[in-house]
């Protein structure tokens, strides 16, 4: 049905200080579709998934054309199509999923409206047939009060549930195909399940094609029938769900496969206490409590991962421990002393002994420095470092974040995310501290560079006997690396210990429901899940 | 004490939760009375502080310490200023702003006919240039970065640049006396029929039109760029709307409360900038008689002109600030 031959598509991009270029990013590619069935797009970011996805609807974002190929849908060439043709395939045959939907649905306009306008535009059907079909679709995508769904706003209901809304709004006119374009990426684990299992319901219900676009093999593994491995541009490895997940034949799909393997062993001894947070409770301005009565501790040279959903406030723990966020309730003490509550109220040195690492280490930057600024302010700051002395220490630590001295003039713009990630490693590194706080450091970063960030911070832990308290909803990190493990809901601690006991039985109930909403790497493990879920709600 | 505070605090959060449109309304509301009242301190202090004296001016270089006391005295000059502020204020509130100094007359009765003449001008240029700049806005971004656009940006700008005065004497020169087209000066009075009305007004308005239009509509244009990068136009795009659909029915109503801001400021603007327009037009309006108290030290005509002007000020922009609240689907539907 989908066709797409020796697909080539370029870009112009811009470099500072250069003449505009033009460069290719996808370098024929070459696919079939078949009627109701799934192909799953995989690779890193920058290996021309989306562009690739969105070239089945002959749309380039941006300054991004076709330049080479055909794409045959039903043996018809979309790239010859006329504008006009183009119009009557996008939204009526061909439609399109985006991964932000909160992004892409209108604020203005009522879902109900937005989700059957493609419907009618095209004149596919009246507007109460279309109605009715946007009912049943809410319906089979398991959204709560399906009758009244359609009346709300986009921001009166939750990530997830747009997220379903968008698929509704791409099967409503009954398309051929579906792109989606990873769809469940920007949602927590225990959302991602069920807009998983709502997607491939929907999509053996209606028996619509579908493209599914992801950097996560475990999901794609559940959803699609074949799957496309693409690196660069360029086809990797190509066939069927089972032959790629049991039998992968090159060297990147098996990396991708077994990325997530535990690093580290887990400590013995977690009794020596370098940071301890003692019942914490705070709120912000607005009087909205966000922490309750949290307690947890960091021993000395280990790591303490946090894991929790999307507002259950691990964010907002670390900006209390740096004291960005004066609690409301409670105490911290450092090295066996207090800290005072203010970031202000604290002395010089106790600031330099608690570091952070964000998770946008492009927003945690300024553009306007080079990475020799970045890494030597602190120095400066902290030690009185100048000159030799100071560019000699950043040309070390550049090395121990495996970048080396040629980084030193270099802008963040000109980085990739991995690097950036490890130049604000590096900045961290610089104040010498005996704690750093990393907040989602790698949940913006493609599997392999994450492994690669991973690494590095556990052999820095092991050199210098630095803590990390570990901000994250993976629980596969979690398992690779922590020594103890805390689980947050809601703003409440509601399990804390050593990663043996929280990560085996008997669990805590949230603590199972996330373990068990992790998607693994086998096939027919969302069926499995989903019928356990079934058999417990049977027996409650 | 504490539990009084807990008591009122949530269920004021509650209020805020469940009417939020209401409760930032009334706010607004508030705010813009204490501004109000703030502006009216600061007019009244300012023209108190002015150097100079009506009654010095007023008898001239020759006249006896005594007449100038006298002249102090029947005005009531001598009493302590905040008195005079507050005896002003409240006939302010009750529309009476006192009696012109110069001529004896009442200023409200003045202003009256004077506010009249400066809104008809403002409401005739906005009736023109807001639909104007809007659509002009909408169809450079439709042809952005291509000749229409930069035709419109130019000549916006062109228009932008030059001061009010010099469009309108460029007007005179072309219209009036060269083709004969149009009337000056702009004079009306009691009893003129409207269409007389309209044609005499007509250079003015059109300067002022030429003088709004380019912010308004180089605002409207970015306004829409920003929200046409946004990831729901690709949606909508990708739903195979038309290009001009997709315009209308997905940019503007994001769009809206950024114009409407910037076309609130150029309407205030229209009324209270008028003055040089005016003056250059010998139009009778508000602008002109402000600029004719100054000249004589006429406190009271020229309180009451700022504070008129400040209250129109204060009105449109709340009136912006309302429709960008109420345009806003997050507070006019809560969760």
């Amino acid at each position: 049905m989908l066709s797409v031959r020796n697909l080539k598509i370029g870009a112009t991009t811009y470099p500072p200080g250069e003449n505009p270029k033009d460069i290719e990013i996808v370098h024929g590619i070459s696919f079939d579709l078949e009627r109701g069935k799934v192909l799953g797009l995989i690779g890193e970011s920058g290996a021309g998934k989306s562009t690739i996805g969105l070239a089945a609807l002959a749309y380039g974002r941006g300054g991004v054309r076709i330049t080479g190929g055909e794409v045959l849908l039903d043996g018809e060439d979309i790239l010859k199509t006329d504008k006009k043709g183009i119009r009557q395939i996008r939204g009526a045959r061909v439609c399109y999923v985006a991964q932000s939907a909160a992004a892409a649905f209108n604020p203005a306009h009522k879902l109900g409206d937005q989700v059957i306008e493609a419907t009618l535009e095209h004149g596919l059907m009246t507007r109460d047939e279309a109605r009715e079909r946007a009912l049943y679709l809410f319906k089979i995508l398991g959204l709560p009060d399906p009758d009244t769904f359609g009346d709300r706003f986009p921001h009166q209901v939750s990530g997830g549930q747009l997220q379903r809304a968008m698929t509704a709004m791409a099967l409503c006119s009954n398309p051929e195909l579906i792109v989606f374009d990873e769809p469940t990426t920007a949602l927590d684990v225990t959302t991602q399940i069920d807009v998983l299992a709502a997607i491939k319901n929907a999509i053996e219900e209606t028996g619509t094609a579908a493209l599914y676009i992801t950097h996560d093999l475990a999901v794609v593994a559940q959803i699609s029938d074949d799957i496309m491995v693409l690196r660069h541009g360029e086809t990797i490895e190509y066939g069927s769900v089972q032959q790629i997940i049991e039998n992968p034949q090159e060297e990147y799909t098996r990396a991708l496969i077994s990325v997530r393997q535990t690093k580290q062993r887990e400590a013995r001894d977690q009794s020596n206490a370098l940071l301890s947070v003692d019942n914490i409770s705070a709120s912000y301005g607005n009087g909205f409590k966000v922490l309750h009565d949290v307690s947890l501790h960091v021993p000395r040279g280990q790591t303490v991962a946090v894991v929790g959903e999307s507002g259950s406030g691990k964010s907002t723990l670390a900006r209390v421990i740096t004291g960005l966020l004066p609690p409301s309730e409670g105490s911290i003490t450092f090295a066996n002393e207090a800290l005072p509550p203010q970031h202000k109220q604290r002395t010089r040195d106790q600031l330099r002994r608690i570091q952070l690492i964000y998770q946008m280490a492009d927003t945690a930057m300024n553009p306007r420095q080079t990475v020799g600024q970045i890494i030597g302010r602190p120095l400066t700051f902290y030690f009185g470092l100048h000159g030799t002395k100071k560019k000699q220490r950043v040309q070390e630590l550049l090395d121990e974040i495996e970048m080396g001295s040629g980084f030193y003039d270099r802008y963040p713009a000109e980085l990739s995310g991995g690097q950036k990630q490890r130049v604000a490693i590096a900045r961290a590194l610089a104040a010498k501290p005996d704690l750093i706080l990393c907040d989602e450091p790698t949940s913006a970063l493609d599997p392999l560079v994450a492994e690669g960030i991973l690494d590095l911070l556990m052999r820095l832990q092991a050199e210098t006997q630095v803590s990390y308290l570990f901000i994250t909803h993976d629980i596969a990190i979690v398992r690779a690396i922590a020594d103890s493990v805390a689980v947050m809901l809601q703003g409440k601690l509601v399990d804390f210990g050593p990663r043996s006991s929280v990560l085996s039985p008997p669990f805590d109930d949230y603590t199972d429901l996330l373990l068990k909403s992790v998607p693994e790497m086998e096939l027919g493990w969302l069926e499995k899940v989903l019928a356990t879920r079934r058999m417990e709600s049977a027996d409650n | 004490m504490d539990t009084a505070m807990d008591d009122g605090k949530p269920s004021r959060r509650r209020l805020k939760h469940r009417y939020p449109l209401t409760v930032l309304i009334l706010q607004r509301l508030g705010l813009s009375a204490g501004l109000l009242l703030a502006v009216s301190i600061l007019i009244f202090g300012g023209v108190e502080a002015l150097p100079g004296d009506f009654a010095q001016t007023y008898l001239g270089q020759s006249a006896t310490p005594q007449a100038i006391e006298n002249i102090r005295s029947q005005l009531g000059l001598e009493r302590p200023i905040t008195t005079r502020y507050f005896e002003w204020l409240g006939n302010a509130v009750q529309g009476d702003f006192g009696e012109s100094w110069a001529s004896g007359n009442s200023v409200s009765e003045q202003i009256g006919k004077r506010l009249g003449n400066s809104l008809f001008l403002a409401f005739c240029a906005a009736i023109i240039s807001v639909p104007l700049a809007v659509g002009l806005g909408m169809l450079a971004v439709h042809f952005r970065n291509r000749v229409p656009d930069r035709i419109i940006n130019i000549v916006s700008l062109a228009a932008i640049s030059l001061p009010e005065f010099f469009i309108g004497y460029l007007l005179i020169l072309f219209f009036a006396v060269k083709f004969g087209v149009a009337s000056f000066p702009a004079t009306v009075y009691d009893g003129m029929a409207f269409s007389d009305r309209l044609a005499a007004i007509a250079l003015p308005t059109a300067t002022l039109v030429f003088v709004v239009l380019a912010h308004m509509m180089r605002m409207t244009r970015a306004a829409i760029i920003s929200v046409m990068s946004s990831a729901y136009m690709e949606t909508a795009e990708l739903k195979g709307l038309g290009a001009f659909k997709t315009i209308i029915k997905h940019a503007a109503p994001n769009a809206i409360a950024p114009i409407v801001n910037v076309v609130a400021l150029n309407l205030a603007y229209l009324v209270v900038g008028v003055v040089v327009v005016e003056v250059v037009f010998v139009y009778p309006g508000m602008g002109q008689y402000m600029v004719d108290a100054v000249t004589v030290r006429d406190m009271p005509v020229v309180q009451a002109c700022g504070l008129i002007f400040a209250a129109v000020y204060i009105l449109l922009n709340m009136v912006a600030d309302l429709i960008a609240i109420i345009a806003n689907p997050k507070l006019r539907h809560p969760r």
